[in-house]
């Protein structure tokens, strides 16, 4: 099928009037969680995963996507108008965003960044439908020894970008895969690390787990950092409409921006966050005159705008073609897609096209939504992050606790919840990531099932993961990604990136 | 804390992820290895656990030199407050229901931030519960017992 064939099918999925409904509803409340501070992207896709177990597959991802993606928007808006990132990804945006707003150019800056956001999407949209089928082929040519190599890939990978201790997020990593192997094994029957608990015959809850360290973890560390500055100075907003030297002067930064994000969301550990801070530095350092950076520059708003938006979309990528998750929303998102009987790989585009470019024109169309919604509506978002801490936080345990429950019905769930709230916190104090910990989770039981048979195959002889090419090259990939990571200069020069 | 320890974030982290991984070897002994050929329950996380156990000791070892560090300080008072309102949570659903759960929930929660009044957090806390009630129960149809086994006999 052609690119115009598939995009038409994705179209007549995407536009019914149910579809339409629940992305709107995604983007609505994606940009609402983007507002609000405190709470990511993770713990809302964790919080509302059970709120679409009634809806079929399709508009329940599509609704999953929206918020993702919804959230980049909203937390630039309150990035730019009152210094406040809503969302890790809009951290780089508040330097020259807000600093725009208080020059009276606020609606300048929104508008830079919701044209750059949605030029991004629509590029990445694009790319997503030619590149997806073209790698979903070759994936389709893979055998257990190549996908095992591609899975330490991608996990070891998605840590050599993240910041931190690269041993630590090793061992993250490690016991979330050993967290993904309780439960009974598909081989033996037997059932491991279970403690007697019947309740973990099924596995440990991935929704539990992503509520327990990012829901209430990150509470207890809200409550203990509260001095949040609260009276932040709100700047008016005038003019929206950019003038012709604002347009010559955001449209390289946007190229740039869409460019640089849509490559880095491919990558595992990339993502909106990545790329943001990434096409920040880039700009900055093309830049003729680089002090006007932290001013006002309008080229800090449109390039990290468009590049995390275009890598949020383009994370979508791996996960789609190859069934790994490159970031802890794309887990979730397998996660969701595992519970709603898809097995997320090549597969999913072979028996069920419908569903996939369904999803990735609804991309582009929530993109639009976003565009259209989200100026008129800044009024609005401005009060809500007026809303204290104190009232959000006991809401968001009430969802975390009911979100639990209803995904299996116990009580058991929620106990493991608190554990890991415990756990998330102890972690954070240790500088221990919980990201890497929940890609392990999702992986686990997978990489087990390769791992077996590519040595079933070879008859027990484990060189057959280096003596097949295309898996050898992948090991190769991964032990360059760990050398180049441990050296010190390029080590450093990571953290310089990581802390503009 | 021993002066020799210079990095008790290393040291504490290494400590954990080595008793993660020592547990696993422990309960995993009465799981079958099988060969590499064909692999019994026990095989992996076998090999997990002592890949894990050998980045433990590297922490470890690495906690004893370099540059010092030290851990935050431990909010005590939010971290009890808010598991508790978790685990309150899991023990009134069944037998009190939604409701009270949430009451408690909310209440307990609330406690645990400094900028918290007891009026508002009441009022929060009626109001989430009137609101769950309406969009779990009645809109989503979810199966909460609004009142549990005490009220209902």
């Amino acid at each position: 099928m052609d690119l115009f064939g598939n995009l038409a099918l994705g179209l007549a999925t995407a536009v019914n009037l149910e579809n339409l409904l629940y992305c709107f509803a995604g983007c609505l409340l994606g940009t609402l969680v983007g507002v609000l501070p405190g709470i990511g992207p993770a713990a809302t896709i964790a919080m509302l995963l059970p709120a679409t177990f009634a809806l079929g597959p399709a508009p329940a991802l599509i609704m999953m996507a929206g918020i993702y993606y919804g959230a980049q928007y909203g937390g630039s808006t309150t990035a730019i108008l009152v210094n406040l990132p809503g969302e890790a990804s809009s951290v780089v945006t508040t330097i020259d965003g807000y600093q725009m707003a208080r020059q009276g150019r606020g609606g300048v800056a929104l508008a830079t960044a919701a044209i750059g956001s949605f030029f991004a999407g629509t590029v990445a949209t694009l790319l997503i439908a030619l590149a997806a089928p073209l790698l979903a082929d070759v994936s389709l040519s893979f055998g257990p020894a190549e996908y095992f190599s591609l899975m330490i890939l991608g996990l070891v990978g998605s840590v050599v970008l993240a910041r931190g201790s690269l041993i630590k997020a090793l061992a993250m990593i490690l016991v979330g895969l050993l967290i993904g192997i309780v439960g009974t094994d598909v081989n033996s029957g037997a059932r491991r690390f279970a403690f007697g608990f019947s309740e973990l015959a099924g596995g440990v809850s991935l929704v539990a787990v992503a509520m327990g360290m990012f829901g209430l973890g990150e509470i207890i560390q809200n409550l203990q950092n509260q001095a949040r500055d609260g009276t932040a100075l709100f700047a008016r907003i005038t003019s929206l409409m950019p003038t012709r030297a604002d347009f010559r002067a955001m449209t390289p930064p946007i190229l740039r921006g869409t460019a640089l994000g849509s490559l880095l969301g491919v990558l595992p550990g990339g993502g909106a966050l990545l790329s943001s801070f990434a096409a920040y530095s880039l700009e900055k350092k093309i830049a003729r005159d680089p002090s006007r950076f932290g001013r006002g520059a309008i080229e800090g708003v449109a390039a990290p705008e468009a590049a995390n938006n275009a890598g949020a979309q383009t994370s979508f990528i791996p996960l789609l073609t190859l069934g790994i998750p490159s970031n802890v929303v794309m887990a979730l998102m397998a996660g969701a897609m595992i519970i709603h009987g898809i097995q997320p790989g090549p597969g999913v585009m072979k028996s069920n096209p419908s569903l996939f470019f369904g999803l990735i024109v609804s991309m582009w169309i929530g993109n639009l939504m976003l565009l259209i919604l989200n100026l008129p509506l800044v009024g609005i978002w401005v009060r809500l992050v007026r809303l204290p801490y104190r009232f959000l936080y006991p809401a968001i345990m009430v969802f975390c606790g009911i979100g639990v429950f209803t995904i299996n019905g116990n009580t058991f769930d929620i106990y493991l919840m608190a554990l890991f709230g415990v756990l998330g916190y102890i972690f954070a104090k240790l500088d221990c990531e919980p990201a890497p910990l929940l890609l392990g989770m999702v992986l686990g039981p997978l990489m087990e099932e390769y791992f077996r048979r590519a040595l079933l195959l070879a008859r027990g002889d484990p060189m057959v993961f280096v003596r097949e090419p295309i898996s050898a090259v992948l090991l190769g990939m991964t032990v360059l990604a760990v050398i180049a990571v441990a050296s010190p200069s390029l080590r450093s020069k990571r953290d310089e990136a990581l802390q503009e | 804390m021993p002066v020799f320890i210079r990095k008790p974030k290393d040291f504490f982290a290494g400590l954990l992820f080595l008793v993660v991984a020592l547990g696993t070897l422990y309960v995993a002994r009465d799981y079958s290895m099988g060969s590499a050929r064909r692999m019994g329950p026990g095989y992996f996380p076998t090999l997990l656990a002592w890949a894990l156990a050998g980045l433990a000791v590297i922490l470890l070892v690495r906690s004893l030199f370099g540059g010092r560090d030290a851990i935050d300080r431990i909010a005590l008072k939010p971290l009890a407050l808010v598991i508790a309102g978790a685990i309150a949570f899991a023990i009134l659903l069944r037998p009190a229901g939604l409701v009270v759960a949430i009451l408690a929930v909310v209440l307990i929660g609330a406690a645990g931030s400094s900028e918290s009044r007891p009026l508002p957090a009441l009022l929060l806390a009626l109001g989430l519960a009137a609101g769950s009630v309406l969009v779990f129960v009645i809109g989503l149809e979810q199966p909460f017992p609004i009142l549990g086994e005490w009220f209902t006999g």
